[in-house]
């Protein structure tokens, strides 16, 4: 059975004088262990998916489910990334990491020895006591992937996590979280609006269309890792996508243009 | 030379040109001494001011306890403990009622038209009602001090929990934080940087109004000692309490701006 069902999901955002649709027949099954992208332009409805995924914005009419429990609220089993890190400046990184387990109540013990190794893997070690102001945006994410971990999420979701960072460390980045991925056995829904960044990652591609947000293609990819960015296959899709997603961007944009002419 | 002793000797210039025009022109006795003393009348009285009226003898006293027996220390502490105990009881009631504000739209609509009509009121104001109310001594200075430090620290707090970044709360939701907690952890860390300010702005409030309130309901204490000096002209000793006062002022923001930078080490617009 799919991990995460999204059945019929819609969600309308109502404004002082219009209704926007920003999802509408959103159907997904999401199984266990899969890494999946949603790629579209911004204003496809693909972060109000995720949100309404981690139950910070349940959706207008349709459920979701994960492991057979509807969503009513955000919970640890579904641990967030977000792409402004959400770190609290005010604990240092040890503390971010352990804030959640401390949260759970588990013994300090335990805790402690949870932190140690979790800034082993994720390479923090000399910044285990400094603050987040300390740290490179690359660091700063690396930090709140290993508070998500601590917490045992059977699920992350990340909102364009890797979006504000320099191309050599997003990739620096998208490799250690495949590694991280593979390791834990986590089922990944992952927002992006990079192309490429979708192939590089995911099992399964899901493109979305603007305004109303619907799904407008569910592309497998079967590519073996590490993928080669620079293969033909490679890039035959990421011309294929690139179309699709151009289509919308320019709906997006077209609309866009209207409402400033309505002003 | 090195930079800081640089600064120092640059900052010295022009103090020392002020106090030396000065000095001229009470020495050629423009003035009387009344309206202008000199500056050495003013530092020989400061001396005399703080030192201990009686030697040094082990068999009446331990010696720390005689070298704070000259009036200036006992007026400094005098001043400093108002300042201090007035202070927290103003800041303990605001902080509180300050963070249900700022949580809770209901308590805010409940209690800010009392607060929007309080807040303008100076706490000198209040000194009649202070008088009538305490009687004279320390519980009226200590409740006019009170008053000038309640509000700068609640209007503060409300203002911080308000603007709460929402992205901590997503956050922390997601950590499966409970309300308590994320009032505790989240919001009220988060908050500091405005409550801290508004520490800064109550503090320097209690330290006007503690001089005021000496000068009207206590016999002891820097403002008290500076009105009573009046009373026999001694302007070289007014001139030197006012000097103690600003002594003191310059010590606690110090003291105030240090802790301020220790605990919003965290904070980015820092640097410490």
């Amino acid at each position: 059975m799919s991990q995460i069902i999204v059945n019929n999901v819609q969600k309308v955002f109502k404004t002082k004088d219009r209704e926007v649709v920003a999802l509408k027949d959103i159907n997904l099954e999401v199984n266990k262990g899969d890494f999946v992208c949603l790629l579209g332009p911004s204003g496809c409805g693909k972060s109000t998916l995720l949100n309404a995924v981690a139950g910070f914005s349940l959706p207008s009419s349709g459920t979701i489910t994960v492991d057979g429990k509807s969503i009513t609220e955000p919970g640890p089993d579904r641990g967030m990334v977000f792409q402004e890190y959400a770190l609290f400046p005010w604990m240092t990184v040890a503390q971010n990491i352990a804030f959640g387990m401390e949260v759970q109540d588990k013994p300090k013990a335990e805790i402690n020895d949870k932190v140690d190794w979790l800034l082993e893997v994720l390479k923090l070690k000399d910044f285990r006591d400094r603050f987040p102001k300390d740290l490179s945006g690359g660091m700063r994410q690396r930090v709140a992937i290993a508070r998500v971990l601590g917490m045992d999420s059977p699920i992350m979701l990340m909102d364009e996590p890797f979006g504000a960072l320099d191309a050599l460390t997003r990739r620096n980045l998208q490799d250690e979280l495949l590694r991280i991925w593979k390791e834990f056995g986590k089922t990944i829904l992952f927002v992006t609006h990079s192309i490429e960044e979708s192939i590089y990652l995911a099992d399964r591609i899901v493109v979305m269309t603007y305004r109303p947000g619907t799904i407008k293609r569910d592309q497998r990819v079967t590519m073996p890792r590490p993928r080669d960015t620079s293969a033909p296959e490679f890039n035959e899709l990421k011309r294929e996508l690139g179309l699709l997603v151009m289509e919308e961007q320019q709906r997006h944009a077209a609309d866009e243009m209207k409402l400033a002419a309505v002003d | 030379m090195n930079t800081k002793l640089k600064n120092a000797f640059t900052g010295a210039i022009v103090p020392l040109v002020v106090v030396l025009i000065w000095e001229v022109l009470a020495r050629l006795e423009l003035f009387s001494a009344v309206v202008m003393p000199a500056p050495t009348a003013v530092a020989l009285r400061w001396w005399e001011y703080l030192t201990p009226p009686v030697p040094y003898d082990p068999a009446v006293s331990p010696w720390l306890t005689w070298a704070f027996s000259g009036e200036l220390p006992s007026d400094a502490v005098g001043s400093l403990y108002r300042v201090v105990v007035g202070f927290v009881v103003g800041a303990v009631l605001a902080l509180p009622l300050g963070l249900l504000m700022g949580a809770s739209d209901k308590v805010y609509a409940l209690c800010n038209p009392l607060v929007q009509i309080l807040r303008p009121i100076p706490p000198i104001a209040y000194i009649p009602l202070a008088i009538l109310w305490f009687g004279l001594g320390n519980p009226p200075s200590v409740f006019l001090i009170a008053i000038g430090a309640f509000f700068p620290v609640l209007m503060n707090t409300i203002a911080g929990v308000r603007h709460v970044d929402g992205i901590y709360i997503r956050a922390a939701r997601n950590l499966g934080v409970g309300q308590w907690t994320m009032f505790t952890k989240v919001m009220l860390p988060a908050a500091t940087p405005y409550i801290l300010a508004g520490v800064r702005i109550g503090i320097g409030t209690a330290f006007i109004v503690v001089i005021v309130s000496e000068m009207i309901a206590v016999n002891n204490g820097l403002g008290f000692r500076i009105l009573e000096a009046r009373e026999f002209m001694w302007s070289d000793k007014i001139i030197a309490g006012m000097l103690t006062i600003g002594l003191l002022g310059l010590a606690i923001d110090t003291a105030v701006s240090r802790l301020n930078n220790h605990l919003l080490r965290w904070h980015r617009g820092l640097e410490h």
